[in-house]
């Protein structure tokens, strides 16, 4: 009966939890994606955080199979959605490339990854 | 106004640091992501509350005793001192229900533990730390029968992702595996009690080692860093995994008794939600299959400018 009652006020608890909250920004999707391949030249990389990001210590690059940045070195977060961060690619050769991120959320947590896409002829 | 600028300095200030430092907090090491595990402790030190964790299963008879329906209701609450220094807290409610008697209820031992992270690797998804876990002799239930001696636990805790694999092998990289090994040390190493009839009874109070691990499949790690299967909400967050605990007393008296449990976990923002099947790993072991779930929560991630912070930074 206690754990009844225990484990049903703590569920309620978590539904009721302030929407506010705060927490790690996890990569929740990316475009070109996730080892996938592209057909032609992307034009950018996105990455969509799962919350808004701080932008002076958000990074993001893109490196070609020899690790030289190809990107255009202008990231920045989307201005109308301050959970994207994206940068802009010149025309790329087809090859394998490396996206390399770390992000601050805004309540000043880091998280970083890296992945890889393909961009086929 | 001035309110303002103070605010926006500090929030500055903190983003600055956050930024040099690197405050990943709970459970990272480099991209991986370590979810709280609920039969093995965490190899990291971190602002957590476990609350509740639940663990249901029908104990087997031993000579005298009848197998038991027991539910122990749990709560841990582990704070960062400092960033690689933390303490623990825990209180378990018991309830147990023999097969033919009347159900006993109330709190069992009260436990506490600190733990340092003494190393901790991005390049190699690594993390280990020491600690010392004390179960609280005396505080609990009379009518439970607990322990009436203490018993310290030194323990060392390990995490280690499989991000670092080659690249041939893309598909073990979100692989990750968790342990534990500690040496339970009663503070009494026997124990005399007297029945009514003046009776001595006296039990022996072994040491005991205890072992721990859990294999885990990150399906966020798998859809960030390897590979987008196109995976959505809430499937994206889950990690399945199996977990073992043993136990086996270092004077023989007993065989290695333990559980086997496969199950999943959930990853959110602000905490984690855990479902897992206890199985009896052999005979020693003895009773029924059981259930364990828990809820836990992320403090940094919910208070991350007051409780979910370290006390000394």
């Amino acid at each position: 009966m206690t754990t009844r009652v225990l484990v049903r006020a703590t569920l309620l608890a978590a539904l009721a939890w302030p929407a506010a909250a705060l927490a790690h920004a996890f990569l929740d999707r990316a475009v070109p994606a996730v080892g996938g391949k592209v057909h032609g030249k992307p034009a950018e990389v996105r990455l969509r955080f799962s919350q808004a990001l701080e932008p002076a210590f958000s990074t993001v690059q893109v490196f070609d199979a020899g690790g030289k940045q190809v990107d255009r070195k202008d990231k920045g977060l989307d201005p109308a959605d301050a959970s994207v961060l994206r940068v802009s690619l010149p025309p790329l050769d087809p090859g394998v490339y490396r996206v390399v991120w770390r992000v601050l959320s805004v309540d000043t947590h880091v998280t970083e990854g890296d992945y890889r896409f393909e961009v086929a002829p | 106004m001035r309110r303002h600028i103070s605010k926006l300095a500090l929030f500055t200030g903190a983003a600055l640091w956050a930024a040099a430092s690197g405050a990943f907090a709970h459970g990272f090491a480099g991209k991986r992501f370590f979810p709280a595990t609920l039969a093995t402790d965490d190899p990291f030190v971190a602002d957590e509350l476990s609350l509740p964790t639940v663990s249901r299963r029908k104990t087997g008879g031993n000579g005298d005793e009848p197998a038991t329906l027991e539910t122990d209701t749990s709560v841990d609450f582990t704070k960062r001192i400092t960033p690689n220094f933390g303490i623990g807290l825990g209180g378990t409610w018991v309830n147990q229900k023999p097969d033919g008697g009347d159900t006993v209820r109330g709190f069992d031992n009260f436990a506490a533990n600190v733990k340092y992270q003494f190393l901790k690797s991005d390049e190699h998804e690594t993390i280990m730390s020491v600690g010392v876990d004390w179960d609280i002799g005396n505080t609990g239930a009379k009518r439970l029968g607990p322990d009436t001696f203490s018993t310290l636990t030194p323990t060392f805790f390990a995490g280690k992702g499989f991000g670092d694999l080659p690249d041939s092998l893309p598909y073990l990289k979100p692989f990750a595996v968790t342990g534990t090994l500690g040496l339970a040390v009663p503070t009494r190493s026997s124990t005399t009690t007297v029945a009514d009839d003046g009776t001595e009874t006296t039990t022996q109070n072994p040491n005991v080692i205890n072992v721990g691990f859990a294999v885990q499949y990150s399906l966020l790690y798998l859809q960030s860093f390897v590979k987008d299967v196109g995976l959505s909400e809430p499937f994206n967050r889950l990690i399945p995994l199996v977990e073992v605990s043993m136990q086996r007393p270092t004077d023989g008296s007993a065989p290695t008794t333990g559980t086997i449990n496969p199950g999943v976990l959930w990853a959110g923002r602000y905490m984690q939600v855990g479902l897992e099947a206890i199985i009896p790993m052999n005979r020693a072991t003895g009773g029924k299959n059981g259930v364990l779930f828990q809820l836990h929560f992320f403090l940094d991630d919910l208070f991350p400018r007051s409780i979910g912070r370290p006390i000394f930074e």
